[in-house]
């Protein structure tokens, strides 16, 4: 009887243990996530793309739709090229869609949001999304305030 | 000048002969596993020794070591109006930090300290002797058992200890600071990635520690002076060396998997 109790509570162990691994795996990582990779991908190319990362989101209308898959950079053009997995249930996405890359928030991460154009006809899988805006550099814009305060005009609001 | 560099060369060749010794214990050790599936009963009683007699200790501090994270990451993040970051913060340094090198630590002082009180009064009151005395080879039966139930014991334990931190993390901060509950779990899913944190920080650090502390108890056990003194010291030493053993890996595990370079 002894030795039946020691059994039990070390199976009771090493299962609370497994169920921890599970825990951790599928409440606290991106497991439930990993599937967002499969959708097709669309690219986009910007000049500047700022801090966005490989894994950022990609959101229309506020609400995640993919995420951020590759970055790369055109050698001919010197654009910045995104690639981007959106998921097949958001497939009605129009061919004269915009991308720009935005901020979550004064100190969030970076991420694309994309605007929904007026064609018939939609994205698939290898689309491109032509009209683009690059993220806003916060260096650039000072400079842009300082040189227009400098010249004398205020800058107009 | 002669006896300082002769005290320095004894200390070197004192300390490589006992390296040495140790590695053979470990091999040893590895080779004498196989005996247990033969005897799967003797890793169980280990098992319960080493892992279940350990779970208070461990899910008690991992509740209050996430509990203070949350407090503390709360007190930091509130000046920048980030604090749908906490679940984040609090996931990840347990996961990758926190939950493997307490863990190792706080089991290297519950249950290491006593591997090697046990296997140093077995060798005290010649137990180990009388063993081999009746050709019975105690790497299977005595020594192995307890280091694979307690290479098994740590990573369960890590997982637990960073489970319930995270638990202690969501309960002070949604339930007592009020934090955005759902802005907690979705930042920590969109950072905390299944490969790069959870398996490398929850299962490889945490193995790796297991298998230091086990070996550092059971060897310091073994090559124990057999008087009460030398049993005291041997304790004293597996506490002292696995616990700095623990923290230099970490230091070099971190570098390897989270390092830039």
């Amino acid at each position: 009887m002894r030795q039946k109790n020691l059994e039990l509570m070390v199976g009771l162990f090493v299962m609370l243990g497994l169920a921890a691994f599970v825990v951790l795996a599928v409440k606290v990582s991106d497991l439930t996530r990993i599937g967002e990779n499969d959708g097709y991908r669309i690219t986009a190319r910007f000049e500047n793309i700022g801090g966005l990362k490989v894994k950022a989101p990609v959101a229309l209308g506020g609400v995640r739709v993919g995420r951020v898959v590759g970055i790369d950079l055109d050698p001919q053009s010197y654009e910045a090229v995104v690639t981007m997995a959106i998921d097949p249930r958001h497939n009605r996405l129009p061919t004269d869609s915009s991308a720009s890359i935005l901020t979550s928030g004064l100190l969030g991460e970076q991420y694309v949001g994309l605007e929904p154009g007026g064609m018939d006809s939609y994205l698939s899988q290898g689309g491109v999304i032509r009209l683009t805006q690059s993220a806003l550099v916060l260096e650039k814009l000072i400079g842009r305030v300082l040189t227009s305060v400098a010249s004398g005009d205020a800058p107009k609001p | 000048m002669t006896a300082l560099l002769t005290g320095l060369g004894r200390w070197l060749l004192d300390w490589l002969t006992r390296m040495g010794r140790a590695n053979l214990f470990l091999l040893g050790l590895l080779s004498a596993l196989s005996f247990l599936f033969k005897r799967p009963g003797l890793l169980v009683k280990q098992l319960y020794a080493v892992g279940v007699l350990s779970l208070p200790i461990i899910l008690v501090s991992g509740l209050f070591v996430g509990m203070v994270l949350g407090l503390q990451g709360y007190a930091n993040l509130v000046d920048f109006g980030a604090t749908s970051s906490l679940g984040t913060v609090v996931a990840l340094s347990l996961i990758r930090e926190l939950g493997p090198v307490l863990t190792a630590l706080l089991y290297a002082g519950r249950a290491g300290s006593a591997l090697t009180a046990e296997i140093g009064l077995m060798k005290a009151t010649e137990q180990l002797a009388s063993l081999q005395m009746m050709a019975v080879d105690p790497f299977p039966r005595v020594l192995a058992p307890r280091f694979l139930a307690g290479c098994l014991a740590v990573p369960l334990l890590t997982a637990i200890f960073t489970a319930v931190g995270i638990l202690g993390g969501y309960f002070v901060a949604v339930i007592q600071l009020g934090v955005d509950g759902g802005a907690f779990w979705a930042q920590m899913q969109a950072k905390v990635l299944l490969f790069e944190d959870i398996i490398n920080g929850v299962l490889i650090k945490s193995f790796v520690f297991g298998l230091l502390v086990n070996w550092v108890a059971l060897f310091e056990g073994y090559e124990a002076l057999p008087t009460s003194e030398g049993v005291s010291l041997a304790t004293t030493r597996t506490v002292v060396v696995s616990s700095l053993a623990v923290l230099g890996w970490d230091f070099l595990l971190t570098a390897l998997m989270f390092g830039a370079w």
